[in-house]
């Protein structure tokens, strides 16, 4: 029996989901640790991916909404009981949902370099409410004493406080957006967001109403931060203001582009290659005292990848059939 | 709020714009005229701070020079720094989208910072201003005004009144602003846009730079300074337009006010003030006060 | 072989790894993990810190509880949003048995957090958050330095005898900030004085002017003050330059004048401020630790170096009673309760929440030194509410 088509392509993102759910057996604990993170970052940068490489809208501000419904989790979840998950984790993505909407309805009418500005500043107007108000602990944060629980009944049935449940939650949340994305931009949404991207003056001379598809977009990519937001407050149970930094704004956007704009795929790829060459780039193991100066590495690595890797790591294996066929062949 | 106390805290603001202004200009001229959004012009900044703090010991000692001439020193190493980054580095983001410039400037950011951490270390430095500026002058029965800040304000009105000169009543003036309105024009008209892309990115990180050393003695010497100003300076960008001087200066000084009485009425929204000043605006005027083309 | 001669193999076997493992052990090092700033406004503090700590070590032939000593370290950029990560840095990947730190009271109460968590035992040698000797106390979590409360109560207490009735507090906004000028109000509150503004700035902007300014318009009896490192050096030299300094006492706790004399040069003469340590005390500890000091890194110690010197000394007297064995957490805790550390700041003993019950002296700057001019409060104990242990 042959395998039909759509499973056949899907293989590589099976045997990643197989991957990373058979890794805690053999990872140690600051490894399974760090494959959170990396699962965490990847929804976030799927999240992204909705809006820059679906849509073609560069937003420079989309840490705040990750960062809003961290601190809605940690603000919202009592003092000293078990929140619940059902209800936490929807409030919290309601949360950044509802900035989101309120951001993208003024942003959206603004375009190109002022359209990047606009998200900055809305982004660091939460950050400065985080950061100076008495609202979230400011400069030092706050933190969420007691960890979710999804009861049903009187018994709990998933407790995030223990890191493997949580573990195995996060890689559960990254498969669900990864299909929540793959079906919808293959629906008739995804395909205006593409026209969109593609050229929007001709979508808008043909009737297109292109700004609630815009809006619906900016929403849903704010929701789909926030539920990384959520994930984030509840791994380490501590949420602190520089979240919501323009330098996590960028980094999200640095993972797409060098996982490979237009791609899901690429985005996830993305989440890991970044976090991964921080952790190579600051090991001591190998870098020894230099170690201290891996931002310098780093940067450097940034600058080429985007220079010259325009696919990001995705492309790359195409990128270099292309450079091979275009090269003439030694007779 | 007394009569006194208001008009300090308006001087205070206006110190604070007229800074912010320096290094807007530099970054609305760039940005204007060569579409290059530039993330690492706080960098520019910081390096000139840095310049000051480590130029002030080897003047004393080699030059037998003081404060003016670590400036002019450091503002010669600026302009050629400027040149050299132009020409190796910033020419080959002309052609490429807003998000990659954004992207490789912000890689530029961490690359200068850790090459700073590598030459100049990490501690927090100052730098004393020359010994002919560090009085005070009295205003009022209570406070005395740093000389030195009005010196500040000087340097930068003196660099703001030249900028207009330049800009205005000389002929690589006229090619800037020609450029800022139409680009692929004034390359069809012979021009030669090398050159002055060069010259006109040498001219803003001087600027930067200028307005780090100036700074140095009031704010001290320290591992991301360059940070705040940075995205300070987008907003005073894009407020005033992109490629306006004029209205970059008329949005420093707004930013300035702002800021200013925002920290000292309310202390715990005047972070915010500014971003919703700049959001105001732009939903007001899309493009900025003064736009360009 | 038979059934008898098994068992007895069996036994010598199990005999045999349990000689060998306890000799292993025994020969294994104890692994601290300093999490320090070694970059940042603070990072002068931390290497003091780590300085003195390894003092103390050396002094006792390289070894604490019989087992020598392996070191990991940790920047933690005095940042807090990257504190979780930096701890679980040494706890998960370095498997540290102890972790030594810090400095910002920010960052310490992310770890306080985590070591409890995670069980792991804390010592820290400076960041005063109450929060960690309150409501996140814990067990294995001790400080050998004091609380952001001390200082400054006893420098309110202080200012009320002095005479002051209206005061403005200006300070950075954290924890530290926000728990010193606490102390101040309840320590100036027994003589009627008042704070009547509460000026801040984010941490660790150092742009004073516009405050200044405020400070002036207000025209208050006293200024009290809380800046630390990079940060006090420009403010004292602010202050000053601002004219306020002639008609406006300004008070605050020691860590305006530690370790930034140097630099401040003319513009602190004179000024008041009280610390649990001081220069000129006549403790024969004391005069011993500086030339220790001295002799080893070829500069004067301050504050940050006494705490972590004593920081050692008090995880020493925990090593001490259970012979090196960390597995033993809860002798090696009693211990470390019940512990009193002769500091060169003077004895001290803990609370029971683990925070230092120490003296407060008054201290007056002249030339290049915190000189001692009193004591401003004996045996100073932080009330740690919400500490449930």
């Amino acid at each position: 029996m042959t395998m039909s088509p759509s499973l056949a392509r899907r293989w590589p993102d099976l045997a990643v989901v197989a991957l990373l759910a058979a890794f805690p057996w053999f990872g140690g604990k600051f490894e399974v640790d760090l494959a959170t993170t990396i699962m965490i970052l990847a929804v976030f940068a799927l999240s992204l991916e909705l809006l820059v490489g679906a849509t073609g809208l560069v937003s420079f501000g989309h840490a705040a909404f990750f960062g809003v419904a961290a601190y809605a989790t940690a603000l919202l979840a009592p003092k000293a009981a078990a929140p619940a998950l059902l209800v936490l984790l929807p409030a919290a993505m309601a949360a950044a949902a509802a900035f989101a909407a309120f951001v993208g309805a003024l942003s959206l009418r603004t375009r190109g370099i002022y359209f990047i500005m606009v998200t900055l500043a809305f982004a660091q107007m939460a950050y400065y409410v985080f950061h100076d108000t008495k609202l979230g602990g400011g400069s030092d944060g706050i933190y969420l004493n007691v960890k979710p629980v999804l009861a049903v009944g009187g018994a709990v049935v998933l407790d995030l406080d223990r890191s493997l449940a949580f573990y195995y939650f996060a890689l559960a949340a990254l498969v669900a957006t990864f299909a929540f994305l793959a079906v919808l931009l293959r629906s008739r949404f995804g395909r205006a967001l593409a026209g969109i991207k593609a050229n929007e003056q001709r979508m808008r001379a043909a009737g297109f109403s292109t700004y609630p598809y815009k809006l619906a977009a900016f929403v849903v990519a704010g929701a789909l931060a926030g539920l990384a937001g959520f994930l984030y407050a509840v791994k380490d149970g501590f949420v602190n203001p520089e979240i919501l930094a323009w330098h996590q704004s960028g980094a999200v956007l640095l993972m797409i582009i060098l996982g490979g704009i237009g791609r899901l795929r690429g985005a996830v790829l993305g989440a890991f290659a970044f976090v991964l060459l921080k952790e190579f780039f600051q090991s001591e193991a190998i870098f020894g005292a230099f170690a201290r100066h891996w931002q310098l590495l780093l940067g450097l690595a940034i600058i080429a990848c985007v220079a010259l890797m325009p696919d990001g790591l995705i492309g790359l294996a195409a990128q270099l059939r292309r450079t091979r066929a275009v090269a003439p062949r030694a007779s | 709020m007394d009569l006194a106390t208001f008009l300090v805290q308006c001087l205070n603001a206006l110190q604070y714009g007229l800074l912010l202004f320096l290094v807007a200009s530099g970054l609305t001229l760039i940005f204007g005229i060569m579409g290059v959004i530039n993330l690492a012009h706080g960098s520019f900044y910081m390096i000139g701070a840095y310049l000051a703090y480590a130029l002030a010991p080897w003047v004393a000692l080699h030059l037998g020079g003081g404060f003016f001439t670590a400036l002019l020193l450091g503002m010669m190493l600026a302009v050629a720094f400027g040149y050299a980054l132009e020409w190796g580095f910033v020419s080959y983001l002309y052609e490429r989208e807003h998000l990659q410039q954004v992207l490789m400037t912000y890689g530029l950011i961490l690359v200068f910072e850790e090459l700073r951490s590598l030459l100049a270390g990490d501690d927090v430095h100052g730098v004393k201003p020359p010994d002919w500026l560090t009085g005070s002058v009295p205003l009022g029965d209570l406070m005395t005004y740093p000389v030195y800040r009005l010196f500040m304000s000087g340097v930068c009105i003196a660099v703001a009144l030249g900028l207009y000169v330049v800009i205005a009543r000389t002929r690589i003036g006229m090619a800037i602003r020609a450029g800022a309105s139409n680009r692929e024009m004034v390359q069809s008209l012979g021009v030669n846009i090398r050159f002055l892309y060069r010259v006109v990115f040498a001219a803003g990180v001087a600027l930067a730079v200028l307005a780090g050393m100036i700074a140095a003695p009031v704010s001290s010497v320290y591992p991301g300074m360059g940070n705040q100003v940075l995205i300070i300076s987008f907003v005073v960008v894009v407020i005033g337009g992109i490629g306006s001087i004029r209205g970059a200066f008329l949005a420093s000084l707004l930013v300035g006010v702002v800021d200013t009485f925002g920290k000292v009425l309310f202390p715990q929204a005047a972070g915010v003030l500014v971003y919703v000043l700049m959001a105001a605006i732009l939903l007001w005027r899309p493009e900025g006060l003064f736009r360009q083309g | 072989m038979n059934g008898r001669s098994q068992k007895i193999a069996a036994v010598l076997c199990a005999a045999a790894l349990t000689v060998t493992a306890a000799a292993a052990q025994a020969q294994s090092k104890i692994k601290v993990g300093f999490m320090l700033p070694y970059t940042g406004t603070y990072a002068a503090l931390g290497n003091a810190i780590e300085n003195g700590f390894r003092l103390y070590v050396q002094e006792q032939g390289g070894k604490l509880g019989g087992r020598e000593i392996e070191y990991f370290k940790v920047d933690d950029e005095s940042e807090p949003s990257k504190a979780v990560d930096n701890i679980n840095k040494l706890i998960k990947r370095d498997n540290v048995d102890v972790v030594v730190g810090t400095v910002h009271s920010g960052v310490v109460m992310a770890m306080a957090k985590v070591a409890k968590d995670t069980n792991t035992l804390l010592v820290i040698p400076n960041a005063g958050a109450r929060a960690v000797t309150g409501p996140m106390c814990a067990p294995s979590i001790f400080r050998a330095s004091f609380s952001n409360w001390q200082p400054g109560y006893a420098m309110g207490k202080v200012a009320g005898e002095k005479g002051a009735k209206k005061v403005v507090t200006i300070t950075w906004k954290y924890a530290a900030g926000d728990e010193s000028v606490e102390g101040f109000k309840d320590g100036i509150a027994a003589s009627g004085g008042q704070v009547v503004k509460e000026l801040t700035l984010p941490f660790p902007n150092v742009e004073f002017q516009a405050l200044l300014t405020e400070i002036a318009a207000a025209k208050p009896d006293a200024v009290y003050a809380f800046f630390a490192g990079g940060g006090a050096v420009k403010f004292v030299k602010d202050y000053d330059a601002a004219g306020l300094g002639k008609t406006i006492p300004l008070y605050g706790p020691g860590f305006l004048t530690d370790g930034t004399l140097e630099a401040q040069g003319a513009s602190a003469q004179g000024l008041l401020t009280t610390l649990h340590y001081a220069d000129g005390l006549d403790l024969p500890k004391d005069k011993a630790f500086r030339a220790a000091y001295q002799a080893a890194y070829k500069a004067a110690p301050d504050v940050y170096a006494v705490q972590g010197y004593d920081s050692a000394q008090l995880l020493a007297v925990g090593l001490n009673a259970v012979k090196g064995d960390v597995a033993k957490r809860a002798e090696l805790v009693a211990a470390m309760e019940k512990a009193k550390i002769d500091s060169p700041r003077g004895t001290f003993t803990l609370s029971k929440s683990h925070e230092p019950v120490q003296d407060i002296y008054l201290r007056k700057v002249e030339g290049t030194q915190n000189k001692v001019a009193g004591v401003a409060v004996k045996a100073l104990a932080d009330p740690s509410p919400g500490c449930k242990m």
